[in-house]
């Protein structure tokens, strides 16, 4: 590939390299701005007078006496109380990843093992499942829920983000398994290991890359989620996205707008330090599915 | 591997699946075909001096015990479907009739919420899908000749708005293109029109929420073509090469092909997600101009008066949507297990 780079003429070079700097602008830009502008006052916020002030922080320096304050943050953490849906929000994303992972490696083992023609269909269904709306199966869950007391409180939240990650979860490690060959536990059952045995001890010492990745998806479905944390929690039980919708609901007061800014830079640096770690992982759990299709 | 043993390994995820997954759907389909009890009513008759009178009063503890015995309410076959919030008929019906041209009709059918929202949602999926193939493409084939170091840095910025939480990404998006935001006020100053608002128009709106949509899943396709690049046979665009094809050439005719089932792929998954677009409603306010399907069940499900029934029916649809829809990725993928 060098000799073709070496041979790529000036302009055509200028211009991949201008468009590659015009992306990096449009995907970064909008971040590094708003968590620059969480530190001011919403006026500088939301330059009326002048855009530089968002910059340099005019109105935040006649407010605070310095150009950068942490009003916001204080307002969201401290005031609204986000910190009890930061808590919340842990609790949901370790218990769904942990409980996913732990149906998703049994099942997906099992189907990849299996030579009969119903697995085939039970992955049909699995991915006609991942194709439906959670908002649509939300609708399905109020009226139960209502009846039998099951509204509002986390379990419930839980084990429906559980459930409906588990189709995708199913598929993803599926094609894991299938990766590791077969010969592995087919020895260790010779030797007379039960399937269990097999699967305990020969496997999941070796399954841990597909597991990660598996993983990191499932804890993006759980935290990205709103349509069914919003439906399905209390108001004292919400998790960070919908606190965050419900923030926006009373934001004609001045300074409440700041506490949703602040919000949501809090609840996106997760997410920074995620792909920043992990980015190998992720890649290759996108291309998974794809290069296999 | 032995049936039983498949058994028990498959239970706990099959088990979570069917009741919380197929057991809503059934959930769903059967609160459509129903609507909350009407109140009872029941007459009674007030006498004082002046003489009697009847007067119609609800009865509040039978109506209460009704609702409480049967909390599905009372069977309307198919009446929520066709009723105004839904399908519409009787009025989809009259503007067919009285409406001059195709336009007239269409504009009419605009005011009724159901053919609204299907209207932005299809509009969304098939502008947003195809654009955002062809950007991911050109961020891929762009990346793909850079520097080895700088590649690592680039992904990751390009990552960002993919990873970012739908809500939170088109909050930001939206507080930069509020009037008084910097993009916002940006374009107020290239179209000199002090009054320019992204928020007021319908059309701009759509226009917003549409580059939203490219910005959002670009980051997808970009990563699954890029990976397709890696495994590009070096030996076909060489000789290409020899043949004296020309950079265009060896793109239109080697690469694309190449890379002709990830597009499949991509565009498959894109137009399932695009079409139950949601969160970027919510996050741009933007109900007054542009509802989806998802964002009217949400509407339906929230507020003070919970219209399940009706949420129900337009989950009932919204599912028939996403059915047809997925119906070629099942072909194909009968297909592929055929050939196997």
């Amino acid at each position: 590939m060098s000799s073709k780079a070496n041979r790529t003429p000036a302009g055509l070079k200028l211009l991949t390299n201008g468009f590659i700097v015009i992306w990096l602008i449009l995907a970064a830009f909008p971040f590094l701005w708003t968590f620059w502008g969480s530190f001011k006052v919403e006026l500088d916020f939301f330059s009326i007078a002048d855009w530089t002030s968002a910059l340099t922080g005019d109105r935040t320096l006649i407010t605070y006496g310095s150009a950068f304050t942490g009003a916001g943050y204080e307002g969201a953490w401290v005031q609204e109380e986000f910190w009890k849906a930061v808590i919340n929000t842990a609790i949901v994303c370790v218990c769904v990843v942990c409980i996913s992972l732990t149906l998703g490696t049994l099942g997906g083992y099992a189907l990849s093992r299996s030579a009969y023609r119903y697995t085939f269909w039970i992955l049909i269904i699995a991915l006609i499942f991942r194709a439906m709306p959670p908002i649509t199966l939300v609708s399905g869950y109020m009226l139960p829920f209502f009846e039998w007391n099951l509204w509002g409180v986390l379990p419930t939240t839980i084990v429906v983000l559980v459930a409906i990650n588990q189709p995708f979860t199913l598929w993803m490690l599926h094609s894991f398994f299938q990766k590791i060959p077969k010969d592995l536990d087919e020895s260790a059952k010779v030797d007379g290991c039960t399937q269990f045995q097999a699967f305990r001890y020969v496997i999941i010492p070796v399954m841990w890359p597909g597991v990660v990745t598996t993983g990191l998806f499932s804890f993006l479905l759980a935290y990205n989620d709103f349509a069914v944390t919003s439906m399905l929690l209390a108001k004292e039980n919400q998790t960070m996205i919908p606190k965050i919708a419900s923030f926006l609901g009373t934001t004609q007061t001045e300074g409440n707008v700041m506490f949703a800014v602040a919000a949501v830079v809090s609840a996106t640096a997760p997410l920074f330090v995620l792909v920043m770690i992990f980015q190998k992982q992720i890649v290759g759990g996108l291309t998974a599915g794809a290069v296999k299709g | 591997m032995k049936h039983q043993t498949f058994f028990w390994f498959i239970l706990p995820t099959a088990l979570a699946m069917l009741l919380f997954i197929a057991m809503p759907i059934v959930s769903v389909v059967t609160q459509s075909v129903h609507t909350p009890h009407d109140a009872i009513l029941e007459v009674v008759e007030n006498c004082d001096p002046f003489g009697c009178k009847q007067e119609t009063t609800v009865n509040v503890e039978a109506t209460q015990a009704l609702r409480d015995e049967k909390p599905l309410g009372k069977w309307v076959g198919l009446q929520v479907y066709l009723d105004r919030g839904h399908l519409a008929v009787n009025e989809v019906a009259i503007a067919w009739k009285e409406s001059e041209s195709i336009g007239d009709f269409f504009s009419e059918l605009n005011n009724l919420p159901f053919y609204r929202a299907m209207g932005f949602t299809l509009t969304y999926t098939f502008t947003v899908t195809p654009l955002l193939i062809i950007l991911g493409f050109i961020i891929a084939v762009a990346v793909n000749s850079l520097h080895k170091h700088l590649k690592g840095l680039v992904i990751f910025f390009s990552l960002l708005p993919m990873i970012v939480t739908p809500l939170i990404g088109s909050l930001i998006l939206f507080w930069m293109v509020d009037s008084r935001g910097v993009v916002g006020s940006a374009l107020q100053w290239l179209m000199s029109d002090p009054d320019l608002s992204l928020k007021a128009s319908t059309t701009l709106t759509w226009i917003t929420l549409i580059i939203y949509g490219i910005w959002h899943s670009a980051p997808f396709a970009f990563v699954v073509f890029y990976a397709g690049l890696q495994t590009l046979p070096t030996e076909t665009l060489e000789s290409a090469r020899i043949d004296g094809a020309s950079r265009w050439q060896q793109i239109r005719y080697v690469v694309i092909p190449h890379l002709m089932p990830l597009v499949t792929f991509v565009a498959l998954i894109q137009l399932m997600d695009n079409f139950r677009v949601f969160e970027p409603v919510v996050g741009f306010s933007a109900e007054a101009h542009a509802t989806s399907l998802s964002w009217i069940i949400f509407n339906d499900l929230g507020g003070d008066t919970q219209l399940l029934s009706s949420a129900a029916t337009t989950s009932v649809l919204t599912i028939i949507g996403i059915s047809i829809l997925l119906s070629p990725v099942l072909v194909r993928t009968w297909r592929d297990f055929k050939e196997k």
